[in-house]
């Protein structure tokens, strides 16, 4: 499959790709419903951090309901017709790269659709083939 | 089960949530078979706020201080709370159970898991109160989708929670994946047949394909439910989403929530490993602290402990990652089970089960309390206990009371009916357990719980009734929960004190007096004996779990001015509440929901005649040796004690000396009792005084009159 990668020292925190990303999932431009999360990062050296889902898995067998599943594609995807909204699998998701917003039942996460990676314009993320 | 004719039916609009509340409560008669709604007034969320506080209520109005456990005006009710149902928070799907006790003849309360209380809530109902006797076995059905509550004829089928539970889930689910939508309250032929059946919870495990229950364990009030020849209640309602609560503001919620979540996530596994072994962890460290029951609880350690600690279950038994959970977003996960596990004795001999096996109460008691460390005799037990519809704490006391008298000789086989009841004779306690199920022999008269099996034997041998009362591990009618608190006059207190009989749930002090020393003086344990009765009771009215208040802890706990209240996660519950009621509370305003209740609870006691002083009084063997044995296996220790106090033991004998640690332990014990009623605003009798229940609003003009009855 194909999972977004980043490379934190070229982002300019722009936030294009939280836009694209809430657009795709959701039809809004709103970075709080977006699956891929740019911060500042205090300090010297990087200026931003990038986290989105690499879809590791481990949060596959920590939900009860069989919401979170891999996809034929490889991705790790939330069923929402399954998805009780309990967040089990943010608070367990070992890179806290699964988000909530208090309008959305179900846990935002990553689908790797590509569309934060196209709108990046400096190439901070890319698309990697891994296994 | 072949359900049939019905008998009545009811249909109705679903109402919707609104912050927490249904703001109605399902009423059913089954004398006359009515059904109807009733009003959960602004008043009522006032005063008594839910769950716990909502089921006393109703049963106040519903008894009268002569009514006894099997009158038909009795009631069971079973109610969430506000909090229950929402998904994001660990331990947030619970049941508070609520009806007169067959085994203390005043109210109990159970706090119990599994889908019933939130799907009853989203199918419209804050609670459902139960009254009257059906005149043969019936099922309650509510459909919280179609709006329809019927009572339907359940003459034939099954007669033990595990084949009525997943028979009735099959039933009513229109497929496999309709059954997570389905939760069935039953019991089982023991709880027909002994005054110490539960309640089982059901709900459907989508991992395991298997429907698995949680109980409802205290007290009776299983015995209750086939009194009234209630074989099942199914709840049915499909559509839950983290917003079905209906939250005021739901990010109060999911902030706590995910805080939490994530400290489960990295802390579990270096703190009480609930979610690999469950409260399973606790049997080696209560044996290492010399706090388990051994041997209807002359001890507190064993060697053979060792084969039925969590280490034990883990590696043979309990099945591993597997969210096991009781309801939706329970992180923290300890209701471990083990699968497929193939049944040795009895009349499901060679079946294949999926046990809610087992947790550390229904270890110490079923197993170490009778002398007993076979862990596969623990999940045997646990099987038949739930499915037959019996307490396993209750159980447990049972047996290890009798193999004593029966080890002193106070007992014979030709009381026992032939059974060889030694501790450590695991196929004599489990054909006690058959007996239970079925009603005969020794069995029938044992699972009249500890108190009436003492008067039984006094009646038929002539034995000491001091002596058996010494040994005999029940207080107010209810067996004793699994810790050895001979030397925590705390838990002595917690104990003894308890509204519903000597469960651990009111107050576990042990470790924060025994072992961590926090609470010396009288004054400590007397505010300690306040706050943490108080603050605990309030979980059973929210519809929570009170296991990640401190089963789980926050890294940095240590550093807060009151680590043994867990400051973060009292928090946390202030932030819920708010969230779910829009009603901003303050931590003092938590309590106070509690002390109303709590006092309340106090009251209906006195109400039934009981409730004073002389109610809270423990068995010696709570307070200290009752024997020689066990003075001996701690002589070191209490010879200590003897000598501080300046007692002069030289020369004297182990009698002489258990009789002056008695002296000084009851003693002591009373000036607990002066302190801790005081603190609580209660007369030096243990009635809550007028300026108590004025100052908790809980002032109704009967609760007067009643206290004015005990006015010194």
């Amino acid at each position: 499959m194909k999972m977004v990668k980043a490379k934190p020292e070229l982002c300019t925190g722009c936030g294009a790709c939280m836009i694209a990303c809430s657009k795709a999932l959701y039809k809004v431009e709103d970075p709080a419903k977006s699956a891929i999360r740019v911060k500042e990062k205090p300090g010297t050296g990087v200026k931003y951090e990038i986290a989105v889902c690499n879809h590791c898995g481990e949060c596959i067998p920590i939900c009860s309901v069989e919401a979170v599943y891999r996809a034929k594609n490889g991705a790790v995807r939330i069923d929402h017709g399954k998805c009780v909204g309990c967040y089990m699998c943010v608070g367990f998701c070992p890179h806290n790269a699964i988000f909530v917003h208090r309008d959305i039942n179900e846990t935002i996460k990553c689908i790797a659709c590509g569309s934060c990676v196209k709108a990046c314009p400096t190439g901070a993320i890319y698309m990697e083939e891994i296994n | 089960m072949t359900t049939g004719k019905i008998l009545a039916k009811y249909e109705y609009q679903p109402a919707k949530i609104e912050k927490g509340y249904a703001n109605q409560t399902l009423y059913i008669n089954l004398s006359d078979r009515t059904i109807k709604a009733k009003p959960v007034t602004e008043q009522m969320k006032q005063i008594f706020t839910g769950g716990r506080g909502f089921g006393l209520w109703y049963l106040w109005n519903a008894v009268s201080g002569d009514t006894k456990w099997n009158d038909p005006e009795n009631e069971i009710i079973i109610a969430g709370g506000p909090i229950c149902g929402i998904t994001q928070y660990p331990g947030s799907g619970k049941a508070a159970v609520v009806t007169l006790s067959p085994l203390t003849g005043c109210p109990i309360d159970n706090n119990v898991g599994g889908y019933f209380a939130p799907l009853l809530k989203f199918s419209g109902w804050d609670a459902l109160e139960i009254q009257g006797k059906a005149d043969k076995d019936v099922i309650i059905f509510i459909d919280g989708n179609k709006g329809l509550v019927t009572i339907e004829e359940a003459d034939e089928g099954h007669d033990d929670t595990h084949l009525i539970a997943e028979e009735l889930t099959e039933k009513y689910a229109d497929s496999e994946e309709d059954k997570r939508n389905i939760s069935v309250v039953s019991s089982g032929r023991g709880a027909e047949n002994t005054l110490i059946g539960i309640l089982n919870v059901s709900f459907y495990d989508v991992k395991r394909k298997a429907v698995r229950v949680k109980q409802a364990g205290r007290g009776g009030s299983g015995t209750v439910f086939r009194d009234k020849k209630i074989k099942a209640i199914i709840v049915k309602y499909k559509g839950v989403t983290g917003d079905s609560n209906n939250p005021a503001d739901k990010e109060k919620i999911i902030n706590a929530a995910i805080r939490l979540h994530r400290e489960i996530f990295e802390l579990d596994k270096l703190q009480n490993r609930m979610r690999e072994v469950g409260t399973a962890h606790l049997v080696g460290i209560m044996n290492d602290y010399d706090l388990l029951p051994v041997m209807n609880f002359q001890y507190g350690s064993h060697p053979d402990a060792v084969k039925i600690t969590s280490e034990v279950f883990r590696e043979k038994y309990f099945t591993q990652n597997v969210p096991d959970n009781c309801w939706h977003g329970c992180s923290l996960s300890c209701a471990k089970a083990v699968d497929n596990y193939e049944v040795k004795t009895g009349p499901y001999k060679g079946q294949k089960v999926c046990v809610d096996a087992a947790e550390y109460e229904t270890i110490a008691a079923v197993a170490s309390n009778c002398g007993i460390f076979d862990p596969e005799y623990v999940i045997e037990a646990n099987f038949y206990c739930d499915t037959y519809g019996l307490d396993t704490i209750s159980f447990g006391n049972i047996v290890g009371f009798a193999m004593e008298c029966y080890e002193r000789g106070i007992i014979n086989k030709e009381i026992t009916g032939g059974l060889e009841l030694k501790f450590g004779n695991a196929e004599a306690a489990l054909e006690l357990l058959h007996q239970m199920g079925r009603g005969e022999g020794f069995g029938e008269i044992a699972g009249q719980g500890v108190k009436r099996l003492r008067e039984y034997i006094i009646e038929k041998t002539g034995a000491d009734p001091a002596f058996l009362r010494d040994i005999s591990m029940e207080v107010k009618g209810l067996e004793v929960s699994m810790y050895v608190s001979k030397e925590s006059l705390a838990q002595q207190g917690g104990y003894a004190f308890a509204n519903k009989g000597p469960q651990h749930d009111e107050a576990w002090l042990i470790f924060m007096d025994m072992v961590n020393k926090q609470i010396p003086t009288f004054e400590d344990k007397a505010e300690a004996l306040h706050y943490f009765p108080v603050f605990r009771t309030w979980f059973s009215l929210q519809g929570l779990c009170k296991l990640p208040w401190n089963d789980i802890i926050p890294a940095d706990n240590a550093i807060t001015n009151e680590p043994h209240k867990i400051p973060a996660h009292v928090q946390n519950y202030v932030d819920i509440f708010t969230g779910v009621t829009g009603k901003n509370i303050t931590r003092e305003e938590l309590l106070l929901q509690s002390e109303r209740v709590f006092n309340f609870q106090r009251i209906f006691n006195l109400k039934m005649g009981r409730g004073t002083r002389e109610y809270d009084r423990p068995p010696f063997r709570l307070m200290g040796p009752a024997t020689k044995e066990e003075y001996e296996s701690r002589a070191e220790r209490y010879d200590k004690q003897l000598k501080e106090l300046g007692y002069d033991i030289e020369g004297k004998t182990t009698e002489e000396k258990m009789t002056m640690l008695r002296q000084y332990r009851e003693s002591q014990f009373e000036k607990l009792v002066d302190a801790v009623y005081k603190r609580r605003g209660w007369d030096k009798n243990g009635v809550p005084t007028l300026e108590t229940v004025k100052k908790l609003g809980i002032d109704f003009p009967d609760v007067v009159e009643l206290i004015s009855r005990y006015r010194e």
